[in-house]
């Protein structure tokens, strides 16, 4: 029988770092932005969690989704407040298709009697 | 799920400290070795781990309590009846505190409430002009009548209180402590404001603990702080003084809920790669004598529930008290100790680095 075929493994977060061994200025670039990003600033390192979850989930990365899942936990963040958080990603992905409803229904009213 | 019962009650391989000591130094259960404290402690500039000043005079005064927290490194509950501390040891700590200049007595358990001398105990205490810290879980306060005054007792003798309440709300909150905690808690916190603890100008400190509710280290303590103070005046019109983030130890029954549910080794592993040299200088061990409630000496807390005493051979019954030998001992440490210095180090006061 084949090994079945995964593409997400957990533990391949823990290599993210190692981006920078193949393109070093560049890497080190993007990790010095990252961590300038997220630490506490005028927004607290909590609220950028919730906000980093919600974009993971709106993205559909499973590697954010666990690391902001642990960071929300680890910064006072409880299931009530990160399943929101999530909800505002999901209503702003539904907004967004739906808005573009307002260009339909004004072609439609140009094309129709 | 939450446990309704002691280790020990349920005969658990893990109420057994020899078997958890086995457990952390890679022996039984988890096949993982982790570099030895001692050798981190070594390179970080203590070999050994000397004490500093006594300050703190911890007595841990019964195992005995209302609850039965998940995450508890003493493995208290309603059935540790025999664990108490009896007045005659207790009247042994006073003739201590009386002869030496130790500011702190820290009164710790179970719930130290239900000692039948706990107040006797703190009364006499006060009369030596030490300060009083009580670690009372809130919810003693509202178990039963016999305790409904102690907010006005706490006040009228000015002990400090320090309460455990993992979230400002009640599903981390019961998820660690038990069904109804959270309810409890702050309806309790709610009579000790009523009597001035947590308010500004009172003198009545009330500061809470927040340990975390699962297998992550505590995120920034003044972040934690202000998110607390903010959400419990804005929900339930609670006030309190500071917040100490105190890192779960991987003993007893949170040893137990690490191994359970598959965590032990993440947990480990992160604890040791969070190791903060600067943090070795600050741990409580350094500071703090724990006596247990049958009168023997440790260095801390988590060493008492290891059954790991003081280093002094035939001399670590508080009846053999010596003040010199105890400045000059060498500390005791193991691998539980890494949680003392992961990230911004840990202690019975919140971070210590």
């Amino acid at each position: 029988m084949s090994k079945e075929k995964i593409y997400f493994e957990p533990e391949d977060l823990a290599n993210f770092g190692k981006v920078t061994e193949w393109q070093e200025p560049m890497g080190k670039k993007f990790f010095d932005y990252y961590g300038e990003v997220m630490k506490e600033g005028a927004l607290t390192a909590r609220e950028k969690a919730l906000i980093a979850l919600a974009v993971s989930h709106a993205l559909q990365c499973p590697y954010c989704i666990d690391a902001y899942t642990s960071t929300c936990l680890k910064t006072g963040s409880d299931e009530e407040q990160m399943m929101e958080a999530v909800h505002v990603a999901s209503a702003m992905k539904a907004g967004i298709t739906l808005v573009y409803s307002t260009q339909m229904m004004k072609h439609t009213k140009k094309m129709t009697m | 799920m939450l446990t309704t019962k002691s280790l020990s009650a349920r005969g658990a391989a893990l109420s057994n400290t020899f078997f958890q000591l086995d457990v952390l130094n890679g022996k039984e259960l988890a096949d993982i070795n982790f570099p030895p404290f001692a050798l981190k402690a070594a390179e970080a500039g203590f070999a050994p781990l000397k004490p500093s000043r006594i300050e703190i005079f911890q007595i841990n005064i019964g195992k005995l309590c209302n609850q039965v927290c998940a995450h508890c490194h003493v493995d208290a509950g309603p059935d540790k009846k025999v664990e108490n501390m009896s007045r005659e040891t207790l009247e042994i700590c006073l003739d201590i505190l009386s002869r030496y200049d130790i500011p702190t007595v820290d009164i710790t358990g179970g719930a130290p409430e239900m000692n039948p001398h706990f107040r006797w105990f703190v009364e006499e205490c006060r009369k030596l002009g030490k300060t009083v810290m009580d670690r009372c879980n809130l919810t003693i306060i509202m178990a039963n009548k016999k305790y409904h005054d102690l907010p006005d007792w706490f006040a009228a003798h000015q002990v400090q209180i320090v309460s455990s309440l993992p979230y400002f709300s009640k599903t981390r909150t019961d998820a660690q402590r038990g069904d109804g905690v959270f309810e409890d808690s702050i309806e309790a916190l709610r009579r000790l404001n009523a009597v001035g603890y947590g308010k500004e100008g009172t003198g009545l400190l009330l500061d809470l603990v927040y340990n975390p509710t699962g297998a992550f280290l505590p995120g920034d303590q003044a972040g934690l702080e202000r998110e607390f103070k903010t959400q419990l005046k804005r929900r339930f019109d609670i006030e309190f003084n500071r917040l100490f983030a105190i890192t779960n130890m991987p003993i007893s029954r949170f040893l137990e809920y690490l191994l359970e549910s598959g965590n032990y080794e993440s947990y480990m592993a992160e604890l040791v790669n969070a190791f903060n040299p600067s943090a070795v200088a600050n741990v409580m061990c350094r500071n703090t004598i724990s006596v247990s409630w049958d009168g023997f000496m440790y260095d801390c807390d988590f060493n008492q529930m290891l059954n790991l005493p003081v280093a002094m051979p035939q001399a670590t019954h508080i009846s053999q008290f010596d003040y010199e030998r105890l400045s000059q001992r060498n500390i005791v440490v193991n691998q539980h100790c890494y949680g003392c210095t992961a990230g911004a180090g840990s202690s019975c006061g919140g971070e210590v680095a």
